[in-house]
């Protein structure tokens, strides 16, 4: 064969570059697809231990409020039931916050707002948790205890702290999302004579509104597994939440307790337990979420 | 600027592989590497000896790690690591086969209520703290304090401090259902900023933001520690399995020298094990001790 | 003024309103973290060696291993990121599987750090070997900011009209010559915002690290340039405490007697180096992007 028949014949420049960037990109996938699943896969046989090697009943450990590890009893009602209430306070005022801020910088202020908000914003997501759980130590919790009552820890305290630490990522994220939205779509709608709150309530949220929910999902998420400042305001009581008293949560009980159990016995299965009810939970929450958006999609 | 970046790769790809080969050849990585994790109580004590001791024996890269005792304990036993420090016995941890592990003493430390600094109590008898730990005194003013709820800090479940003061002060009975926390540190900061607070740390955390609260009338120091007349007093441990690495008994041997028993343990509040003139066993029992150790 | 109007006006006023109160709880937060703390910088808190139990200990260490980690991490996680960004964006068919695998990797996001740091432990430290090491925790980072880091770069990806697309294909480009020239130039922003809030996390978190690349330091040489080194500190292998480690330490089991200054001193430094971090990142970022376009 010819050199030039060769060229003409063979696989083009241009396909093995396809290749090329097809086994690349593909390779990632199937890297993160194999660690996403050799994490699951050991949740599930760490989790279910308990339930098979240890004989507790999974019913008993979902919907029992008494969490004794010292007298074998293993019921994480309670922690389930305060983590998902901190988690959606936390998400549901943190909502109306990250909208505004998202709402004021793209659409109302002038765009050299959004480089200077932006990134002090992004500044508190690097904040530690232990900070965070400090400044509700000595800020929050004192303030809850002053108007509240009772010892200020608690649910409020935690949701608080919460509050401040998924604000931060939900609105960076929100705010791009906005920023997304096509620039003519605005001007069309501000054509046709609509109001600026008309055209970011008819026009830009509803065209933003997967971002706002990734954001919304990725801030809850946060703050599900968030472990060391919760710790420190919610007074990591294993009992039913209330108002006034100290509560826990699944991550913070999960915390408290690793480091003082030894692998294999029925108290360390139960910390790995309640991650496996944690991831459960998380994976009904996405569920529902997808299911929300493609209903209106 | 593709050249140049291929360039770029090329040299770092050689340098890297010349490295390795020098790294290799000149036997560094000959050093037997010895791992401690576990008690994060014993963590800052043990780190604080470590460049004294490498300096003596180059051969050997140490590396102490925290995790909790009960994370030494059974990394132990599964012979990831070479030593594992604790801060209760192996014997008081379900599901731990204590018989193949060897304790080494390192240290004793004592354990003091703390109260929030501005609450005006100074002594508890030992029914008191019990009363307060398993809820049945609820007001600081049925121990002679002003009208104020108490509230109780617990330690987590299975910590060495909960354990020796469980042991100690509980006797058995259940504690109350409250606050846990699993740390010298957080404990400190909660009752430092709660008022009518009340918890119970390891005598070298203790600093001026709590109040400590005599027991019996009797203050906790080493002096009344070593006789047991301080009762609230736990063990710092290290175990390793039976038969370790030569190196790990080094190190043990090495923190359980003069060198740090007589002026580290000191500085950092500990109390060495060499003044000790009781001892007590898994069960709690204390007995004098029998001669020198 | 029609209804609409005034709706409008009074909208913006609330909107302006919220977000003036959010401006002032992230400057409150600044204020509490950078106030207590700035005073205890200094040259000398910066460049020297931690304490175990002394006073005047500073965070030398800890500072670079914070930077190397974040390097570390990024290094890894951003090209695995983007490259399954890009699959599912460009390659991939809508289906179950890509479906499922999106789920999964979302659900990632809300398992708790100490868990995945326990996987780390258990996975990397014990039976892959690795110890405690930076490769360790960088690795544990990398599937903390997985979740982020694709989900923001799918979404910028997905962003760029495919108007872009369609015109480099037309050219007769290879798909994935337009992805690298085109789409990727496009959607940089998008990306680098994911990029710098994960690093920011991996600059914030420490539950995930204590099991993982460790809680102590050991005394590293800053001339051994050799990575493989042992001692160099540049070694990949050894354990190393960051500053967001550092700074849990020493409020949980701190027996220093300035832990609380340190802690703050720390927490202001730390909160001083993402900022630093972020303008770089968004100025580098700015370059490249500028540099792409033409």
């Amino acid at each position: 064969m010819k050199n030039w028949e060769k060229y003409l014949m063979g696989p083009s420049k241009e396909r093995t570059q396809e290749r090329v960037g097809r086994g690349i990109t593909g390779l990632s996938i199937l890297m993160i697809g194999l660690l996403v699943g050799i994490i699951l896969l050991f949740l599930v046989g760490k989790g279910s231990q308990l339930f098979l090697k240890d004989g507790v009943s999974f019913q008993e450990f979902i919907f029992k409020t008494v969490w004794a590890p010292g007298n074998e009893v293993y019921g994480a009602a309670s922690m389930i039931i305060t983590s998902l209430l901190v988690t959606m306070v936390a998400g549901l005022i943190a909502l109306p916050f990250a909208l505004a801020v998202g709402v004021a910088v793209t659409e109302i202020l002038p765009p050299i707002t959004k480089k200077i908000i932006q990134p002090i914003i992004e500044l508190l997501v690097g904040i530690p948790s232990v900070v965070y759980g400090l400044i509700g130590l000595t800020v929050v919790v004192p303030i809850v205890r002053q108007l509240v009552g009772g010892t200020g820890f608690g649910i409020i305290a935690a949701s608080v702290v919460l509050f401040l630490m998924i604000m931060p990522t939900i609105t960076s994220m929100i705010i791009d999302a906005f920023q997304a939205v096509d620039q003519d779509q605005r001007r069309a709608s501000a054509g046709l004579g609509a109001t600026r709150w008309q055209t970011i309530t008819r026009i830009v949220i509803p065209a933003a509104k997967g971002g706002i929910l990734t954001a919304l999902i990725f801030g809850m998420a946060r703050a599900f597994g968030e472990a060391l400042a919760v710790q420190m305001v919610i007074g990591n009581a294993a009992i039913m939440p209330s108002i006034q008293g100290s509560a826990a949560t699944i991550t913070s009980v999960l915390t408290t307790g690793m480091g003082n159990t030894i692998l294999g016995t029925p108290a360390n299965d139960a910390l790995w337990s309640l991650a496996l009810i944690l991831l459960g939970m998380s994976l009904v929450f996405n569920l529902l979420m997808h299911f929300v958006t493609r209903k209106e999609a | 600027m593709k050249k140049i970046i291929a360039f770029v790769l090329c040299t770092l790809g050689i340098a890297l592989v010349w490295g390795a080969w020098e790294a290799h050849t000149s036997g560094q990585l000959k050093q037997t590497k010895i791992t401690n994790v576990g008690s994060t109580a014993l963590q800052p004590l043990t780190e604080a000896a470590v460049p004294g001791f490498l300096k003596k024996n180059s051969q050997i890269s140490l590396t102490v790690q925290g995790g909790g005792s009960g994370t030494g304990i059974s990394q132990v036993q599964a012979g990831a690591v070479d030593i594992g420090s604790s801060d209760v016995f192996a014997e008081q941890k379900a599901g731990v086969q204590a018989g193949q592990l060897k304790d080494h003493i390192i240290a004793v430390s004592g354990i003091v209520p703390i109260v929030n600094p501005n609450l005006p109590v100074r002594n508890l008898t030992s029914q008191q703290l019990r009363d307060i730990f398993t809820g049945r005194i609820k007001n600081w003013q049925v121990v002679g304090g002003p009208d104020l709820a108490i509230t109780v800090i617990n330690r987590a479940e299975g910590s060495g401090t909960r354990v020796a003061f469980e042991q100690v002060i509980l006797k058995g009975r259940p504690a109350m259902v409250t606050q846990e926390q699993d740390s010298n540190g957080t404990v400190k900061q909660i009752v430092a900023n709660t008022p009518g607070a009340i918890s119970y740390v390891s005598l070298p955390y203790v600093n001026q933001s709590v109040k400590t609260i005599k027991l019996n009338g009797i203050t906790a120091n080493s002096k009344n520690i070593i006789t047991n007349k301080w009762p609230l007093w736990s063990y710092e441990h290290m175990y390793t399995q039976k038969h370790a690495k030569k190196e790990a008994n080094q190190f043990i041997t090495y923190m359980q020298s003069p060198v740090i028993q007589k002026k580290l343990i000191k500085k950092a509040h500990y109390v060495s094990v060499h003044d000790m003139e009781v001892q007590r066993d898994a069960n709690g029992k204390v007995t004098p001790m029998k001669g020198e150790n | 003024m029609t209804k609409a109007e005034r709706i409008d006006r009074i909208a913006t006023i609330l909107i302006l309103l919220l977000a003036l109160a959010v401006v002032g709880l992230v400057i409150t937060v600044l204020g509490l973290i950078l106030i207590p703390g700035i005073s205890h910088i200094s040259w000398h808190f910066l460049t020297s060696s931690s304490q175990s139990f002394e006073t005047g200990g500073g965070i030398f260490d800890q500072l670079f291993n914070s930077f190397y980690l974040v390097v570390l991490t990024l290094l890894i996680s951003v090209p695995l990121a983007l490259g399954a960004a890009i699959y599912l964006n460009e390659y991939a068919k809508q289906n179950w599987f890509t479906d499922s695998l999106r789920l999964a990797i979302e659900v990632l996001s809300s398992l708790p750090s100490i868990v995945i740091g326990l996987f780390g432990y258990l996975v990397f430290v014990l039976k892959w070997g690795l110890d405690f090491s930076l490769l360790a925790g960088a690795l544990v980072l990398t599937i903390l900011n997985l979740p982020l880091l694709t989900r923001t770069s799918e979404t910028a990806l997905s962003q760029v009209p495919n108007l872009q697309r369609q015109a480099g294909l037309g050219l007769g480009m290879a798909k994935w010559q337009v992805i690298l020239k085109i789409v990727l130039p496009a959607a940089l922003p998008g990306i680098l915002t994911g990029a710098i809030l994960s690093a920011g996390r991996i600059f914030g978190e420490a539950a995930a690290l204590i099991y993982t690349a460790g809680q102590s330091t050991i005394t590293v040489n800053y001339q051994d340039w050799n990575p493989f080194s042992p001692t160099s500190f540049l070694n990949p292998m050894r354990p190393a405490e960051t500053l967001a480690v550092h700074i849990w330490k020493l409020n949980t089991e701190g027996l220093i007697p300035d832990a609380s200054a340190v802690s703050s001193g720390a927490a202001a430094v730390l909160v001083l180096t993402i900022l630093l971090f972020n303008l770089g990142a968004r100025l580098i970022g700015h370059l490249i992007s500028k540099r792409l376009e033409k």
